[in-house]
């Protein structure tokens, strides 16, 4: 029997969540050491209203985040604000780079969304305030981020952890459940509010709230039972993870990215099939580019297109996709596809704002089948024209050959007025030094 | 391509309809494709990211500006790329040469500790720009450790 019990505890299931504190802005800082200090704010797409601040620009302007950019703009300037346009790019290598050194400290790691990375520590007997404390001197030396992690019996508690290692000085940005005994945990909870709880949005938060449940603790009390009847599976299944039985698996990453996507907003909403066969065919050829820079082939396309379900006129949403007979890599073939489904997908009328291209089930040239019906691929022709179309991409990345289809004048294109260089991304952007 | 496919099959699946496209018109039969013999024996090909970089997420890539020539004498030119890790910066030593930030602006110079002096040097022998200084209390910040200077020829 004791010997069951000391299994039980060493293969009991232990998470760790880790996430980047103010993702963006902590980006742009990491090659702006000369505006240390100072509030800095990122706006949404063209330049629209802020979506992300730094701890500084949180405390003296809180009331600003979602406020659109125009309103604040002379306030927010005449604090020092400094003010970036997102530059997705950078994010997105920043978070390739930070899930990265994240990998070396778990087998099992899943990457949640841009600044949130799980970790399975089952079996992994260590003292976890230390290790949290090694994984964020790793990433903050290796890439300049700073983060805060949080450890605990299940995803949801792991993540709980994580939001006190970050709102709560003290624990020096490392939270640890698995350490403390269960009232220890209980105090903790008691003084968080219901909505901090993985899932818990403002709405369902205030349904709790009006059946007394305002703390993290009460829910973790609640009956499970009760709670399901009255909510739903999705929220007991929460109350039993709050309590540390594991519910939430975690989701392992293929080891391939199987799927190559462009996508993006417009600058200008388009509502023309001119407008939006421009930016469906740019789309599908940087995904097509990508690809080929993979080494990669696709077997099907698919296309989106949609207005904004906050419009106020009906949300639409248009989607499609087809498989090629064979795998290709041309962009002249996927363009001429993509096109061909924006036409089917296509409703006039509609003010689109985002579009965009998936090209789905890669494989690599040699797992490539070639098929009967003649649209096979190693068509010397093909294969030697994107050769030079990449080439000249990379040496000039103003990008001066496009497929016709693409058009000339680009309306659509982001507006990024306080655009930082790409510097991870872009030659001809890197950092400067002296 | 339009006229090239008649659908003979929908499918409803999540996420979206797959259109699966059936081909009218002539048929190559008897295509196939043999599998190169050499395939077996290919070898990897010289990869200069595994020889320039050792650790992918610490490593960033930075550029000398136009006018800076401080450091021409250790092979570092105006203009020229410098591959910098920046994972070694807590771990730099006395003569590695480092990228560093001193009041806001980025630096590249040769580190120098010997007891409690820390100098960043410039290696221009024809310009002698004098060394930049660190006392205790103005510490020095090192954002990375200088690995290679990439120079093109024209």
């Amino acid at each position: 029997m004791q010997l069951f019990h000391s299994l039980k505890r060493v293969l009991r299931r232990v998470f760790a969540l880790a996430d980047v504190n103010s993702m963006y802005a902590s980006c742009e800082e990491a090659f702006r050491p000369d505006i240390r200090g100072k509030p800095v704010v990122v706006l949404s797409n063209n330049d629209g209203c802020v979506i992300a601040q730094n701890k500084l620009a949180k405390a003296t302007l809180e009331i600003y985040m979602a406020r659109p950019w125009f309103e604040i703009k002379e306030e927010a300037e005449k604090l020092g604000t400094i003010v970036f346009s997102s530059n997705y790019e950078l994010y997105a290598n920043m978070s390739n780079r930070f899930a990265a050194v994240m990998s070396r400290y778990s087998p099992r790691m899943e990457k949640y969304s841009i600044d949130e990375v799980f970790l399975e520590m089952t079996g992994i007997h260590v003292n976890y305030t230390d290790y949290g404390q090694t994984i964020r001197q790793d990433v903050k030396a290796s890439t300049g981020l700073p983060i805060c992690v949080g450890f605990g019996y299940s995803k949801t508690l792991s993540k709980l952890a994580n939001h006190c290692a970050k709102k709560q000085d003290h624990w020096n940005g490392v939270c640890d459940f698995t350490s403390m005994s269960e009232d220890e945990i209980d105090a903790i909870l008691a003084t968080l509010p219901v909505d901090k709880v993985w899932g818990v949005g403002s709405r369902l938060a205030a349904r709790l709230n009006k059946l007394g449940v305002h703390s993290v603790l009460r829910l973790k009390y609640a009956d499970p039972k009760r709670i399901r009847d009255e909510f739903g599976v999705l929220l007991e299944r929460t109350v039993r993870e709050l309590n540390g039985e594991v519910w939430i698996e975690m989701e392992d990453e293929l080891p391939e990215a199987k799927q190559v996507m462009s996508s993006r907003s417009f600058g200008v909403r388009a509502s023309t099939m001119e407008d939006l066969s421009q930016a469906v065919a740019f789309h599908a050829s940087i995904a097509a580019e990508r690809m080929r820079g993979k080494g990669l082939y696709a077997n099907g396309v698919y296309v989106f297109a949609q207005n904004s379900p906050h419009d106020q006129a009906e949300y639409y949403s248009g989607q499609l996709s087809v498989g090629f007979p064979a795998a290709t890599n041309s962009t002249t073939k996927i363009i001429k596809t993509a096109l061909w489904l924006l036409k089917k997908i296509y409703r006039p009328g509609v003010y689109y704002q985002k579009c965009g291209v998936m090209l789905l089930d890669t494989v690599s040239s040699c797992g490539l089948q070639s098929d009967m019906f003649g649209f096979t691929e190693g068509d010397p022709k093909s294969e030697a024209l994107m050769d030079v179309m990449d080439r000249i991409k990379q040496k000039y990345p103003n990008n001066p050959v496009k497929s016709a289809a693409e058009g000339k004048v680009q309306a659509w294109k982001m507006q990024r007025n306080y655009l930082s260089p790409n510097y991870t991304g872009s030659w001809n952007e890197l950092l400067e030094v002296r | 391509m339009s006229d090239e496919i008649s659908l003979i099959a929908k499918l409803e699946l999540s996420p979206s309809r797959v259109i699966i496209p059936f081909y009218e018109g002539k048929v190559n039969a008897g295509q196939s494709r043999f599998v190169s013999a050499a395939q077996d024996y290919e070898m990897k090909d010289l990869d200069l990211e595994e020889f320039l970089i050792q650790d992918p997420p610490a490593t960033f890539i930075v550029q000398v500006a136009r006018d800076a020539d401080s450091m021409v004498d250790a092979g570092i030119h105006p203009e020229c790329r410098l591959i910098v890790n920046r994972a070694l910066a807590p771990r730099a030593r006395s003569s590695n040469i480092v990228v560093a930030v001193v009041n806001g602006e980025f630096l590249v110079k040769r580190l120098f500790k010997r007891f409690k002096s820390v100098r960043l040097l410039s290696e221009n022998k024809a310009k002698a720009y004098p060394p930049i200084d660190f006392t205790e209390d103005q510490e020095l910040e090192i954002w990375g450790v200088v690995k290679h200077a990439i120079i093109s020829f024209p």
